[in-house]
């Protein structure tokens, strides 16, 4: 048994024989119960550096939010000596460590795609080199060429006409979160001397084009580990060791994130679960004296800052999709252990109180693993954490926790993996609103005429017939995941080969799980559609080709979000239909398929390509985000609209169900207290039902308009609002997508 | 009360989340049909004592235990309104079946029904062997002033407090904070001092004056009494809390005057 002298006073040993994070946390955590009253405010450097990085911040978005960008140098982890926030100020820095040399210069990085990498720097106003064009055009091919090389015609048309949409075939898939524990708790030699095993081991006889694939994937992950510690080495650490206290176990472990997105600029960049890993270290020390609770909460609070700081070049079609520049960096606190332990450590409340030591902001995208059963103490703290900041999510530990085991991360933002031993296929979204149009119309965009699904017979009736429409649109379905599933394909093989994420997978078991994250747009809008043909009366308005281009409903329907039974059972029969269909394709490296239901900020530009629908939803109108009903159709308050979607089977959406919910703090409770203990009851009665996901903002629509109005207010600076997924800063947002989120239903008890 | 499984109550609207009417988190049931004619009322729709829906006990009960799970140990169902006591035999159907499933149960009334006389009172009774708490609004000290507020007496609004003050029965009282109308520190002092009679007051609550239901006296086409009346600033709320002592504390004795 191996023994490192910086594992002193460290209990277990599988997790020394063993790469295995997980049972070094489960021997060694301390559990904690108590509340929120050891807590530090921050101290005097958190200060200094926290300023200089608002200042940063306020100069970013005087200069259309992009400080500074890379044009020369190629993105890799020796591409750049060392950064700092402020370099007078360097020796400030708890953690340290930025992707360029400058605080918010954001990278070049042309490997998903030289196109686009070019197009973020023209669109901001820098001049791409010409040297680097020829190189990526001439002499080495990207990710996005690749793809385009094989994509089928029938595969463009769908991709035009957003049917599909989204895919990432022109950046980053991202999703894949290296456990940067690893870095911290084994060093990078002890590492490269696992990886050398696992090398050896894929040496077979008769090997063929896979094993010659995973080989040469192992090689690329080596040298990853090698040009890791150099990296390190550029700021004067050596991480080929373990790390000895926690301000190296927080250093290491950034390093470890460092080196995924210095390389890589997936649309998720996920931190994994590491408050509990480093409570660890935290505890150790204050037990050996060395470290007080001023500096262990200095610790957290710059590596939080650090994590503030990410960013990537963009090109203005990603931001329409993915608004107000995020880029997830979702890191978890709390969940129960398979003991039944919980899991929140004195660190969890760090994490969390980060956003009152440095004010709300959206990323780190912090998540809590709520249960029922966590300590009350805690659960009170983040009902407080969300009433006063809005910047923070919950997702269901009780029904993730039988899937995935008691150490997942969220992958982006709301996908659970077993941290180090899973990635995910991200595949965006299939438009199953502008799916059910197509069935109508035999598979002919209203928008563009163009003939996109094959000609199946089109609805012909004046009114739209139940069992007439269902047929017709199982059928379209089933043309729709063939073609989504084979599309992911392609994209999965050309990423893995042009942009293979050599960093990210350098810190995660060789022998690796693979799902193949699908997911679904305009889940409401399909959902109240359907219930409207069935119980009232759906007239087809056509236009003088035969189109048909809009609908009138006569009479009440039933609609999502009502905790009416009849509409939630069309929900998740939509569900579990597409789901099935999914499962029946062949998917890339054997990955098992999983489906979402979240759309990210994208519900709006999915909502412009999708015509009139026969729930009354018009042309061009945003989507509801998510798994959300549909705007105006809750009418029986929130509890009635949560149930709904808590009725949504989780198991079949494995990848995600995201609901997100604005509550005016009024309609909260009359005092702090109250509304703390009523929305922690929210909580409680929500995922006790076996809901997934739920991102709560408190705040009225006031405060929404008056942002809107006067972003240049200094209160507005940072304020954040939870939405599909991920959180942002409200002012970031475009205009578009900021009066959608204030036309969303807003939880007034009047 | 077998014989009164059938009975139907009318049923303005349901809301599945509320946690400003009793304890906790709170289905609350607004039932229809009131008599008072309070000029700030935000619920005009609800007057009218045949509109809504007709629900019997166990419709209602069925669908508030769906946010069971919710309620926590202090959530449970309120009946509000519209006036609660003028479908007083569905009421107490309603409250008897929920408390049998051991639901906590808060009514909500404006006090306006309530009576002495029989049979009235006897029904009453019932309804309180079944009846967790009582929000009860007294909206003016001043019976003149009272009427003008609300076109009715306080007289037996004031005794039913002393009624369930000599029960003792948990009330929380409320009062609904109108400038110019039922703010002043004279009229707040003798309600506190009312307030201090009673042996059975766990909370009192300020409830502002807000428009938010203008519009629905425009949609019913009547005019608004109150038109140009503002909410109250934040300074006469925290008097009217003060006065009446919202916040605990040091509750004047009873009165000496």
């Amino acid at each position: 048994m191996v023994q490192y002298e910086q594992w002193e006073g460290f209990r277990g040993r599988l997790w020394k024989d063993d790469i295995n994070v997980r049972d070094f946390i489960q021997n060694n955590y301390t559990p904690y119960d108590g509340d929120e009253s050891f807590l530090e405010d921050p101290t005097e450097a958190t200060d200094k550096l926290w300023g200089k990085l608002q200042e940063l911040q306020k100069e970013e978005r005087a200069k259309g939010g992009v400080l500074d960008m890379e044009t020369e140098i190629v993105s890799s982890l020796t591409a750049y000596g060392p950064g700092y926030i402020d370099e007078e100020m360097k020796d400030l820095e708890a953690v340290v460590g930025l992707q360029t040399d400058k605080p918010l210069k954001r990278a070049f990085m042309p490997y998903g795609g030289i196109k686009m990498a070019e197009q973020a720097c023209t669109t901001y106003g820098y001049q791409p080199s010409e040297k680097l064009h020829e190189i990526f055009t001439k002499y080495h091919k990207t990710h996005n060429q690749g793809i385009f090389d094989i994509y089928t015609p029938e595969m463009k048309k769908a991709r035009h006409n957003k049917i599909i949409t989204g895919l990432p075939d022109t950046y980053g898939r991202g999703r894949i979160v290296g456990d940067y524990r690893r870095v911290a708790l084994y060093g990078i030699d002890r590492l490269i001397e696992q990886k050398m095993v696992d090398y050896n081991e894929t040496e077979r006889h008769g090997m063929k084009g896979t094993d010659f694939r995973l080989r040469e994937e192992v090689a690329d992950q080596l040298k990853a580990l090698k040009d890791m510690k150099e990296m390190a080495a550029v700021y004067g650490f050596d991480i080929s060791r373990p790390a000895k206290d926690a301000k190296e176990a927080a250093q290491w472990l950034y390093f470890g994130y460092l080196a995924a997105i210095k390389t890589q600029n997936g649309a998720a960049m996920s931190v994994g679960r590491i408050s509990t890993f480093l409570d660890i270290y935290i505890q150790r020390d204050m037990e050996k004296g060395v470290l007080t609770e001023a500096k262990a909460q200095e610790l957290i609070d710059h590596m939080v800052m650090k994590f503030r700081m990410v960013k990537f070049a963009r090109v203005p079609s990603y931001n329409e999709l993915f608004s107000g520049d995020p880029v997830w960096a979702t890191l978890e606190v709390a969940g129960l252990g398979q003991d039944g332990r919980s899991m929140v450590t004195k660190n969890d409340y760090r994490f969390l109180h980060t956003l009152e030591n440095m004010g709300p902001s959206p990323e780190p995208n912090l998540t809590v693993l709520y249960s029922s059963r966590l300590p009350e103490a805690f659960k009170n703290y983040v009902s407080h954490i969300s009433i006063t900041t809005s910047s923070i999510q919950y997702e269901n530990d009780d029904v993730m926790r039988p899937v995935w085991g008691d150490d997942y991360s969220i992958c982006c933002c709301v996908s659970a993996t077993q941290t180090g031993k899973e990635i995910q296929f991200f595949g965006a979204r299939a438009n199953l609103a502008k799916c059910l149009l197509y069935a109508i119309n035999g598979g002919v965009d209203v928008k563009t005429r163009e003939q996109v699904a094959p000609a199946y017979k089109p609805v012909t009736t004046d009114y739209l017939d139940y069992d007439d429409v269902m047929d017709k649109y199982d059928k379209m379905m089933d043309w729709l995941s063939k073609l989504y599933v084979d599309t992911l394909n392609m994209i999965h093989y050309m990423h893995d080969k042009y942009y293979y994420e050599a960093a990210e997978m350098a810190l995660i078991d060789t022998d690796v799980r693979r799902t193949f994250a699908t997911g679904i747009a305009g889940f409401s809008h399909v959902v109240d559609s359907l219930s409207a043909v069935k119980y009232a009366k759906v007239k087809v308005i056509r236009d003088e080709t035969g189109m048909a281009v809009d609908y009138e409903t006569e009479g009440d329907f039933p609609r999502y979000g009502n905790d009416d039974d009849r509409a939630d059972d069309i929900a998740i029969w939509l569900l579990k239909t597409f789901m099935g269909k999914l499962k029946k394709c062949h998917t890339y490296r054997n990955s098992e398929p999983t489906t979402s239901i979240l759309t990210i900020t994208s519900n709006v530009v999915y909502g412009k390509a999708t015509g009139s629908m026969p729930d009354g939803r018009k042309a061009g109108e945003p989507l509801a985000p998510g798994a959300n009903p549909s705007y105006g159709a809750e009418k029986n308050g929130l509890l009635a609209s949560l149930n709904s979607v808590a009725k949504l089977p989780y198991e079949e959406a494995l990848d995600g169900i995201s609901n997100t919910q604005t509550i005016n703090p009024g309609a909260l409770g009359n005092d702090d207290a109250e509304r703390i203990e009523n929305l922690t009851r929210v909580l409680d009665g929500y995922f006790e039902q076996g809901a997934h996901h739920l991102n709560v903002n408190v705040f009225g629509k006031e405060k929404l308009i008056d942002a809107m109005e006067h972003p240049e207010k200094e209160e507005y600076a940072n304020f954040t609002i939870r939405v599909s997924g991920y959180a942002v800063k409200f002012i970031d947002l475009t205009r578009e997508q900021q009066m959608d989120v204030i036309s969303r239903t807003c939880h007034a008890d009047m | 009360m077998t014989e009164q499984n059938n009975l139907k109550g009318y049923i303005h609207s349901l809301e599945s989340f509320g946690s400003v009417d009793g304890p906790g988190v709170r289905y609350i049931i607004f039932m229809s049909g009131c008599a008072m004619r309070c000029q700030f009322c935000h619920n005009p729709d609800t007057w009218n004592m045949q509109s809504g829906t007709q629900y019997t006990a166990d419709e209602l009960l069925k669908q508030a235990v769906k946010y069971r799970s919710y309620w926590g140990s202090k959530g449970g169902i309120t009946v509000s309104g519209g006036e609660p006591l003028l479908q007083i035999d569905f009421l107490t159907e309603l409250f008897q079946k929920a408390k049998a499933e051991g639901i906590h149960t808060t009514l909500d009334t404006s006090g306006n029904p309530f009576t002495r006389d029989e049979p009235f009172f006897s029904k009453f009774q019932e309804l309180m062997k079944y009846t967790d708490l009582v929000l009860l609004d007294i909206k003016h000290m001043d019976e003149k002033e009272h009427e003008v507020l609300t076109g009715c007496t306080n007289r037996n609004i004031l005794d039913l407090a002393v009624c369930l003050s000599d029960m003792g029965k948990p009330v929380w009282i409320r009062h609904v904070l109108v400038p110019g109308r039922s703010d002043n520190d004279e009229y707040l002092r003798k309600l506190d001092t009312f307030i201090g009679t009673l042996k059975n007051v766990e909370k009192v609550e300020v409830l502002p004056y807000h428009t938010l239901g203008v519009f629905k006296w425009k949609e019913l086409g009547m005019t608004y009494p109150l038109e140009g009346v503002e909410p109250p600033s934040q300074e006469r709320i925290k008097n009217a809390e003060e006065l009446l002592h919202v916040h605990g504390g040091g509750r004047q004795p009873e009165a000496s005057e």
